[in-house]
């Protein structure tokens, strides 16, 4: 019979867990259920008071690693509690969160006990076996996988389970003693842009794409890049949405062209860059080579503002492309979102 | 040269991005139609690597930089006449599969064993780099893994800096969710960095690092030891390309605020 842990983690608060943790404990549940397995959920925290409220109170066995030490990610100190509550929880299937917390340890960790891993699950299916679905070639080729070789660590895309909501009341959990190694790294904190110039959010229902249509010379012969960034920073400040950009708008600030300045390499999506998954996803001013469709393969709903009507990213893979200028289309998007504002 | 470091960048080489992938199934698993004839490129995070550490030594000096690439020999000696016109590196070629299908695990085994037969590497000076990603397999596991065969408890993913400070010590910023980064401090050598893209353009071809580089490369090459990869245990059930195709609706006379009516239209509908 498998036992199956969960492996979850605190967010940056450190007062609640992540989603993409109880969107795993979902997955461990189903998964359970299934195989008539037993279910162990685990715990990373500094303090882990208040983090079992939102797990299951009855039915699966808690335990937990906490402590100053566990308050912020790090690979040494993540590496020996993840190890700790595998070998508490005697798991031979893993399945944890690919948040950056859980992913920068979790190969370790399977090396570590003797087991193997595969990464950015997307499904868990099989009848008496398990079967993971996973992407390779950066989203461009789909396949499902098997291992019969335990234990087996599995981590899970975010976005691909429900979160797991808790009916009411705290479980019972067991702490996991960790003997830690020499800790010779040393987190000092987050950074993050200003609130004002924060351009990427995880949460946010729509994605806007731009391309590097932006910053190519418009009807009048000119580069507008100033007008393209205001309206730009008010589109995703009005619809609250977060940005994507093609690989050559964020590469043109290193080769001396026309910029927007808010733009960094972490805008980037396609196949050197992310694949965000947000509900629906407006483009605009970006062509249409096989790259770029990575980064739209989770957007569940597509439209594009294109002035080219045979543009081959659009036909086929977006559901609705507008032949038109976005400058003055967006401009007035702003206008109508800023008056629905008021 | 109290700063020097070893720099070992693991990169593998990947499909050129814009070329069409058709996968298929051979009797040695799955694979990519006419796999050995594509175009190929040194993997994208990979080559942020590979710059960042040329980079890296330039600025301290008594450093070196080896790249250690694993593919079919012909293939590595294609894309090698590229790069190797960029920055200065030793290339350790390894003489094996190519693509994404083999199991990560295999191939760290692979490289790990290969880093430890490095001649004159001194350990304690280690950086081991390479892609937090590779864009075939895409797991985000091997680098860890080569860490932890070669005992490195430092290790750090979607990086995009690296500060080395006068103590030996140094500073990463690593990518966490939300578009933030995470500064850490680590106590010095050795370490191991997955790159995301750093912060440096390509580096434009340099002719003389190019000769430089094919005197050590070519006989490298055709001293390349062939290795296998273990399945592991890794079943492939199926392998398929995503069934994406839609009917998209092309309007081509709305004025801009008939288009945009309705795209707020749009945004707001559940």
């Amino acid at each position: 019979m498998e036992n199956i842990l969960v492996l979850t983690h605190a967010d940056e608060s450190g007062s609640a867990l992540t989603r993409a943790s109880l969107e795993t404990v979902t997955a461990g549940q189903e998964l359970a259920a299934r195989l008539a397995a037993t279910l162990t959920i685990g715990i990373v925290a500094e303090d882990i008071t208040n983090l079992t409220k939102s797990l299951p109170s009855a039915g699966p066995r808690l335990l937990a690693v906490s402590g100053a030490a566990f308050a912020q990610p790090r690979y040494a100190t993540d590496a020996a509690a993840c190890q700790a509550l595998c070998r508490a929880a005697a798991a031979t299937i893993v399945l944890a969160p690919g948040s950056s917390r859980f992913t920068r340890v979790a190969a370790g960790v399977a090396h570590r006990l003797g087991g193997f891993i595969d990464t950015h699950i997307t499904a868990l299916g099989g009848t008496e076996t398990v079967e993971a679905t996973r992407w390779f070639y950066r989203q461009r080729v789909e396949a499902v996988i098997s291992r019969d070789v335990r234990p087996w660590f599995l981590l899970l895309d975010a976005g691909t389970h429900a979160a797991f909501a808790a009916e009411s009341g705290a479980a019972s959990v067991e702490q996991i003693a960790v003997e830690l190694p020499a800790l010779r790294t040393t987190v000092s904190g987050l950074r993050a842009p200003a609130q004002d110039a924060q351009t990427i959010r995880p949460d946010a229902k729509l994605l806007l794409v731009a391309g590097a249509g932006w910053t190519k010379k418009q009807l009048d012969g000119q580069i507008h890049a100033a007008e393209a960034s205001d309206l730009i920073l008010g589109f995703l400040r009005l619809a609250s949405a977060s940005l994507g950009s093609s690989k050559s708008l964020v590469d043109q600030g290193g080769e001396g062209q026309p910029v927007l300045p808010f733009l960094t390499h972490m805008n980037q999506i396609g196949q050197t860059g992310a694949t965000p998954r947000h509900a629906k996803g407006l483009s605009t001013c970006c062509h249409g080579e096989e790259p770029h469709v990575v980064g739209w393969r989770f957007i569940a709903d597509r439209r594009a503002i294109s002035l080219d009507p045979n543009c081959g990213w659009t036909r086929g893979k977006a559901d609705v492309v507008y032949v038109a200028d976005a400058f003055p289309v967006m401009a007035k998007v702003n206008a109508l979102l800023a008056s629905a504002k008021q | 040269m109290a700063n020097a470091v070893h720099i070992v960048v693991c990169a593998g080489i990947v499909p050129d991005p814009l070329q069409t992938l058709e996968p298929v199934t051979g009797p040695n698993g799955p694979g990519l139609k006419n796999e050995m004839v594509l175009p190929a490129v040194l993997d994208p995070w990979a080559a942020s690597a590979l710059y960042e550490a040329a980079h890296l030594a330039a600025k301290n000096p008594g450093s070196k930089v080896w790249l250690v690439s694993f593919g079919p020999k012909a293939k590595l000696q294609q894309v090698m006449m590229t790069v190797a016109q960029k920055v200065a590196f030793e290339l350790v070629p390894i003489d094996g599969p190519i693509g994404g299908f083999p199991d990560a695990h295999s191939t760290a085994a692979v490289l790990a064993g290969a880093i430890e037969a490095i001649p004159g590497l001194d350990r304690a000076k280690l950086l081991l780099f390479g892609g937090w990603e590779s864009a075939t397999r895409g797991a985000g596991a091997t680098l860890q893994l080569i860490g932890e065969r070669l005992g490195i408890a430092d290790q750090f993913q979607g990086v995009d800096q690296i500060d080395l400070l006068d103590d030996g010590s140094f500073e990463v910023l690593e990518r966490v969710e939300g578009g933030k980064h995470q500064l850490s401090v680590c106590a010095g050598t050795p370490a191991v960095l997955g790159w995301a893209t750093g912060n440096l353009a390509e580096p434009r071809n340099n002719p003389q690092v190019g000769m430089a580089n094919m005197r050590s490369l070519m006989p490298a090459l055709q001293k390349a030891k062939p290795a296998k990869l273990e399945a592991n245990g890794l079943r492939y059930v199926s392998v398929s390309l995503p069934k994406q195709q839609r009917t998209t609706r092309v309007v081509k006379d709305l004025t801009p605020d008939e288009i945009a009516a309705e795209l707020v239209e749009w945004m707001g509908a559940e």
